[in-house]
């Protein structure tokens, strides 16, 4: 059974997300230990909170998570996809993993545009043919809570959606993948995906 | 042109609200054919094959001894669900908050705790981030004039200030609703759950003039709740009193409506759902 290491650097609920990988039929191990980490067939970057205190917290193992990132298949969550990009914006600037193009904006809200963006959006699907996303269709509605959204280059953009502007909602680079959505919170739909991230590794 | 229809693409969320004590819904349901009607977690799931958006519970368990219960709950809700889930009542403390977090809800509700202590809005926006943390507000109307508070219209033509009561909307605070709702915002709220003494119980629909206030006056979503009996209430809840989401219990709970009841309906109206 592929053993996928959620890495645990004390934000978040990582309960959901365990029991999802549980369900979508591979071995999930919480853990902030190098080897262990170094030794799974994939890797999940979770993560709620503030982007600063999160990279700050990352810290002891930022290393690991760059020297294995681009050979095990990685998948960051919310703010674990926030912080695979190069900057955020979050309460001033701060450096991110750089293991994909682009920045984190906040957005400005709008009359009648709330933020956080909270509640149920569509994705549109950038690389249609991408295996994270096979079975899923086009626009289908997932689970989003986030204050700050991802800006990038085309060419990372596994799918789009539009709230207050279009943004990078889930972004891809090799083996490195990022969702903005909680797949873990987007019922059935997104028990999928965590399935498909499994088929992948 | 795609823009705009990507950005109405953000859906208005019905939210299922269950009510419990010791551990298990306290108030009826029409699910006769639930192994146990009094398990929140088997009734949950019942809602979310009817295409429920979002849960709340509710805890109104009166001893701390028994507050375990709610935490064990949680983590096996949050085993079964995969759908958001809001948990309020008796939480306090930051590590109030932790518990429930940890335990597997993505938010907390507090009510009493955050008149009493605002500061723990703060603490726990700072610790969790503004998305977890839920201002949950219960009002009535105050028909009493009194300076530094929000006068508001009512369709009768008649005026009042709306004010914030807490211990289950036993006791008043002379807190004006919008000057809380602004606070708790500037706080780091990241949502305000709005229930009316006016309405709650009567069937009769949300209380909208306060609701379109309170939405008018933050950034933050605003969940309607109390006084839902009919389609039409909800559709009102979202276009005129501007709510981000709708809270119901009994209607859900004695299957006089079903979600999709709601959404369906909704959808020909035009209000953007999930279905």
């Amino acid at each position: 059974m592929m053993k996928i290491a959620i890495i645990d650097y004390g934000l978040g609920n990582l309960r959901s997300v365990f029991r999802g990988i549980e369900k979508a039929g591979a071995c999930p191990v919480i853990t902030h230990d190098p080897e262990e980490i170094q030794s799974a067939d994939g890797i999940i970057l979770p993560g709620v909170g503030a982007f600063s205190e999160g990279m700050g917290r990352l810290s002891p193992i930022r290393q690991c998570l760059l020297s294995v990132a681009g050979e095990v298949p990685l998948l960051g969550i919310c703010l674990g996809m926030q912080m695979l990009m190069d900057e955020s914006e979050e309460h001033g600037n701060h450096q991110g993993l750089s293991l994909i193009p682009g920045n984190v904006r906040k957005f400005q809200p709008e009359p009648e545009m709330k933020v956080p963006h909270m509640g149920w959006n569509t994705i549109h699907h950038a690389m249609p043919d991408d295996p994270l996303l096979f079975g899923i269709p086009d626009e289908s509605y997932f689970y989003f809570v986030h204050s700050y959204y991802v800006s990038c280059p085309a060419a990372y953009r596994l799918c789009e959606t539009g709230y207050i502007v279009p943004y990078a909602s889930a972004v891809k680079r090799g083996l490195i993948y990022g969702v903005q959505f909680h797949p873990e919170k987007s019922g059935d739909v997104g028990l999928l995906l965590l399935k498909n991230f499994i088929g992948i590794c | 042109m795609r823009h705009i229809i990507l950005v109405m693409a953000l859906t208005r969320r019905i939210i299922p609200c269950l009510d419990l004590k010791d551990g298990r819904v306290v108030k009826g349901t029409h699910f006769e054919d639930l192994r146990d009607a009094g398990d929140p977690v088997e009734l949950a799931a019942r809602y979310n094959e009817q295409g429920a958006d979002e849960v709340v519970f509710l805890d109104i368990t009166a001893s701390k001894e028994k507050r375990k219960t709610i935490v064990e709950l949680i983590s096996r809700a949050a085993d079964q669900l995969f759908l958001p889930l809001t948990v309020g009542g008796g939480i306090n403390t930051t590590a109030d908050i932790t518990a429930i977090l940890r335990a597997g809800a993505d938010k907390v509700s507090m009510n009493t705790a955050a008149v009493q202590n605002p500061k723990i809005i703060s603490e726990g926006a700072a610790a969790f981030g503004t998305q977890c943390i839920v201002l949950a507000m219960d009002v009535r109307r105050n028909y009493i004039p009194q300076d530094g508070t929000t006068e508001i219209s009512l369709p009768d033509g008649s005026s009042c200030w709306y004010e914030v009561v807490t211990h289950g909307g036993s006791r008043p605070t002379g807190i004006d609703a919008i000057l809380w709702a602004k606070e708790a915002e500037e706080r780091g709220a990241g949502e305000i759950l709005l229930t009316s003494m006016e309405t709650d119980g009567t069937k009769e629909g949300f209380d909208i003039p306060i609701t379109e206030a309170v939405a008018s006056a933050t950034n933050i979503p605003v969940v309607a709740s109390g006084g839902v009996g009919t389609l039409e209430h909800f559709y009102e809840g979202f276009v005129t009193g501007k709510a981000d989401a709708c809270l119901a219990a009994s209607v859900f709970h004695f299957g006089e409506l079903t979600i999709r009841d709601v959404k369906e309906y909704l959808a020909t109206r035009g209000v953007p759902v999930r279905l």
